[in-house]
């Protein structure tokens, strides 16, 4: 077994990138799950080109419609379309979603390689916070951070990211402990870097794959948090079209029978969080070290 | 005066977890590991002296000394007349352009992220002010000298083999030309052929660029090739320094003797001498007093429960034997 | 009588993407009953893969070819559970990482008399009986204290020895020792072969050792058989090999090692390990070599006898001989 393994890695390997590439395509599951993603986004982005309405455009005589020719995921009361509806709440939810989560990265993961590698007191204090943050749970967190800041899009985005920094920066200090005892920080440390080159330059980089992993994972819990929060009335705003809003306009409805404004805005939510943990199990798959060198 | 003067080196690390701990609560001394105590030697500008020992013997942390890697607990590491011991990272900056090191694991000294270009280059830009150009022209001398190919320059370090890493990493360390190259098992993890080939290659360089090695090694062969003075070392401790002629012709240490004879010599028909020592290396946590080869010594007599020290038995000749 | 083991046309190739690796192709060796083998070559020669073919674990992409008859048995033909039972009592394997290759969870004690349970069928108490008895057999200091610790608690050489107790637990025919010392000091690696050619002469188990060090070969070996690039190029008694090498392979291996018994000038064997992706037919050494010709290039050279008992496969040697 470990013979054959010691000869595969001996021939001349593709660059990483297209590596995980055509892994990606081998795990058909995860592949499918990145064509919904890339086809969601696609669809927000080009949203007034895709969408067959505008999605504040009301339409009295056609309010409450079941899905039909003219309206393929019917309309509401005021007879907005609900494709239209949903399509443009995308732009709003993927972008949270995304925007938080870089924040939370970019924060998380720096906050984490400084504290991981400087060890001592720092690491310490940071710790013992994360831990407190951790123990608090997150949904009601988020929601009392949007409370206190009062709700608009980008206080959502700050609500959600403070929820996610703690797992970052934990992730990163981790893998930063185990770095910092490699053979390349020693020798990154001989050739004379300072700290913040060693930190940022040698260390942090091969961080990465875990955190990326990481990043998927919790995108699809940022949007689920934030679908939430607007469920409850903390988040987005209604008349603004997003999915959290419209499952709770929905909701409202299902006792008289109109079941589409529920069920659509609801679908859209888990095929979304769906693809993106199906993605993130996908990478982690492929950049596990134990895993390279396999076929 | 000569080049890097290594005194009283020690290196103690407390011991921590449970036994140190436990030790504390009872209100014991907290027990040391002595990895490193009371070394001293000399390297001259241009020579290559070889330390050494089995695993747990304290080479490495040696090395890591001299490279400031760790600061050591007490001794002081001359370097062209500074002692570089207690420096802090600030002042020990210029000096790293001086003292480089080549690494045991060619794989895990090399970071995964950086091309071979990148890699060398660092060095150059970290404490040259040659503009980028000069960089690259001297990043392709650089490979070319150590028998790179020019079409390697933009590769990552798994698309190399090994011996190529290897060269990689002495590539690095001889970017800036330093003077003093600290040398810590640099062919232990390559092929038998590819180990003689890194061996010639060390060996041009020094000679080239007028460098001095430490070469850490537990691989008695190579270091006969290399070394022209050879320190032993046991438990932390230099048990026998010499010339390597006159340590491989006959070692006068029991330790050294019991090294060399453990040694396979590629000759079925090679007398051996049958001398070992029983047991294993001890921790070094509880050293007994005393010589620290008594425990395991054929030839141990009261006297050796004195500690004894490294006298000079020949010109040349340090044995820390009573009975030599 | 039939040999112990015989090895002919064996083959193994793995499919990758790029086409095939012809780790180890067409070879023949035979391991007579009580003798000590070794298997030289530097790393991709194919000796590790040649002992785990032997042990049927060579594993989808691997294929292998040729037939490989233990004690007139033809190993091929026996079920996997049958094949499985031959494993542990009739073929034992030491490996190169003692410590990975025993359960971190069990007690040594515990993994040697388990194994005495499965495979000889004993009773608990007789089975720790037996055990203590295996760990005395290996030298183990104090065994009835080491038997109660943890792998993590022992040294690598101690752990090698467990491994070896247990390799030896159901008396096994024949030993397959990869690269037993590497990675252990000289002086534990001394004390490792010293016990490995006393229990193969106690036992009457016969050892194939793979190893690259011709150091190690020349220590312990009664025949060597030399692997390049897959290929067995010379197979010889240990002194003829290491006098009259009839190779060009086997001779730049010798030339190659820096070694402590005598001064040398290092030459490295010229070239690298060819790729074994989709190998030119011909002689794999034919890129390297300094009498390549021709014909070298064309066809593969069968083994010819050079000695009593010393066969090698090379036109340039069997040009040579008819001049001379």
């Amino acid at each position: 077994m470990s013979s054959s393994l010691s000869i595969s890695s001996s021939i001349s390997q593709p660059a990483a990138s297209s590596l995980v590439w055509q892994r990606l395509q081998r795990n058909p599951v995860s592949f499918a799950a990145l064509c919904v993603i890339v086809l969601i986004a696609a669809a927000a982005i080009s949203a007034p080109i895709v969408a067959p309405y505008a999605p504040d455009a009301t339409d009295p005589a056609a309010s409450l419609q079941p899905p039909s020719w003219h309206h393929a995921l019917g309309t509401d009361e005021f007879g907005r379309d609900q494709l239209s509806r949903i399509i443009f709440a995308a732009r709003v939810d993927l972008l949270v979603a995304f925007a938080a989560t870089f924040v939370a990265v970019s924060i998380g993961g720096l906050l984490g390689a400084v504290v991981g590698y400087s060890r001592g007191w720092t690491d310490t204090i940071a710790m013992r916070i994360v831990d407190a943050l951790m123990a608090f749970p997150a949904f009601v967190l988020a929601m009392g951070i949007t409370a206190g800041l009062g709700n608009s899009t980008t206080n959502v985005a700050i609500a959600i990211s403070i929820t996610q920094i703690p797992a970052y920066l934990r992730l990163t200090r981790g893998e930063m402990l185990r770095l910092r005892e490699m053979e390349y920080a020693d020798a990154a440390r001989t050739v004379g870097n300072p700290t913040w080159r060693i930190v940022l330059i040698h260390l942090l980089p091969n961080c990465l794959p875990p955190l990326i992993v990481q990043a998927t994972l919790s995108t699809g819990f940022a949007l689920l948090t934030m679908a939430s929060l607007s469920f409850i009335g903390l988040g987005i705003q209604p008349p603004q079209s997003e999915w959290g809003v419209m499952t709770a306009e929905g909701a409202s409805q299902i006792v008289t029978g109109e079941w589409w404004l529920f069920l659509f805005p609801g679908l859209a939510i888990m095929t979304s969080v769906l693809a993106f943990n199906l993605i993130g199990d996908g990478l982690r798959d492929l950049l596990d070290p134990r895993m390279r060198g396999l076929r | 005066m000569a080049l890097v003067e290594i005194r009283d080196l020690q290196m103690h690390f407390p011991l921590g977890g449970v036994a140190g701990t436990l030790a504390r609560l009872r209100g014991q001394e907290q027990p040391v590991v002595r990895a490193v105590d009371s070394v001293s030697f000399d390297i001259e500008a241009g020579e290559t002296v070889a330390l050494v020992g089995e695993s747990g013997c304290g080479k490495s942390t040696v090395a890591r000394c001299l490279v400031r890697l760790v600061e050591p607990t007490a001794g002081s590491v001359r370097y062209d007349g500074t002692d570089i011991a207690r420096l802090d990272a600030h002042a020990m900056k210029p000096l790293r352009r001086d003292i480089q090191m080549v690494f045991q694991d060619p794989t895990a000294s090399l970071n995964p992220r950086l091309s071979v270009r990148r890699m060398v280059e660092e060095a150059l830009t970290l404490h040259t002010k040659l503009p980028a150009k000069e960089r690259r022209d001297r990043v392709e001398e650089l490979t070319q000298e150590v028998g790179l190919g020019r079409d390697l320059l933009d590769r990552y370090p798994h698309e190399l083999s090994g011996g190529q890493r290897q060269r990689v990493n002495i590539a690095r360390a001889i970017a800036t030309n330093p003077r003093f190259v600290v040398l810590d098992e640099p062919t232990s993890a390559l092929d038998v052929s590819l180990r003689s080939r890194a061996i010639l290659l060390l060996e041009k360089l020094r000679e080239q660029l007028g460098l001095s090695y430490l070469f850490i090694s537990h691989d008695l062969a190579t270091v006969k090739y290399l070394a022209s003075r050879v320190a032993v070392m046991y438990l932390g401790s230099i048990v026998e320094m010499s010339g390597t002629k006159d340590l491989f012709a006959k070692p006068l240490h029991p330790y050294s003797r019991a090294l060399l004879a453990a040694v396979p010599v590629p000759d079925p028909d090679a007398k051996r001498d049958d001398f070992a020592l029983s047991g294993e290396i001890p921790s070094p946590i509880d050293i007994a007093p005393g010589c620290r080869l008594r425990g395991r010594c054929p030839l141990a007599k009261p006297v050796c429960a004195e500690r004894p020290p490294l006298k000079e038995v020949a010109p040349g000749r340090f044995v820390a034997c009573h009975l030599v | 009588m039939t040999e112990l083991l015989e090895i002919s046309d064996l083959t193994v190739h793995f499919e990758i993407n790029q086409g095939a690796i012809e780790a180890v192709d067409h070879i023949n060796l035979t391991i007579r009953r009580g003798e000590v083998l070794g298997l030289v070559g530097e790393s991709g020669s194919g000796k590790s893969v040649t002992s785990f073919a032997i042990l049927r674990l060579i594993r989808p992409p691997g294929r292998v070819s040729g037939s490989v008859h233990f004690d007139g048995v033809d190993l091929g033909r026996l079920s996997e559970e049958e094949m499985r039972r031959m494993r542990g009592a009739k073929i034992a394997m030491v490996s190169q990482t003692p410590r990975t290759a025993l359960n971190p969870l069990l007690t040594v004690g515990k993994q040697i008399s388990r194994l005495l349970m499965v495979h000889a069928g004993l009773s608990p108490r007789e089975a720790d009986k037996k055990m203590l008895e295996m760990l005395r057999l290996v030298r183990i200091p104090a065994p009835e204290k080491r038997a109660k610790q943890y792998p993590h608690q022992l040294s690598g050489g101690m752990c090698q020895r467990i491994m070896i107790a247990m390799a030896l637990a159901t008396s096994p025919q024949l030993l397959l020792a990869d690269e037993p010392t590497t990675g252990l000091d000289v002086s534990i690696a001394a004390k490792i072969l010293d016990l490995l050619r006393e229990l193969s002469a106690k036992t009457g188990a016969a050892i194939m050792l793979v190893t690259h060090d011709l150091g190690v070969v020349a220590e312990i070996c009664d025949r060597v058989a030399v692997m390049h690039a897959g290929q067995v190029v010379e197979c010889a008694p240990v002194r003829e090999l290491f006098h009259n090498p009839a190779h060009p392979y086997t001779k730049a291996l010798v030339r190659s090692i820096p070694r402590v018994d005598r001064d040398v000038v290092l030459e490295p064997i010229p070239g690298s390990v060819p790729s074994l992706v989709n190998p030119p037919s011909g002689c794999r050494y034919a890129g390297r070599c300094e009498w390549v010709m021709d014909r070298c290039r064309v066809a593969r050279p069968t083994m010819i006898e050079a000695g009593p008992g010393h066969v090698v496969a090379c036109y340039g040697f069997e040009e040579r001989r008819g001049t001379c």
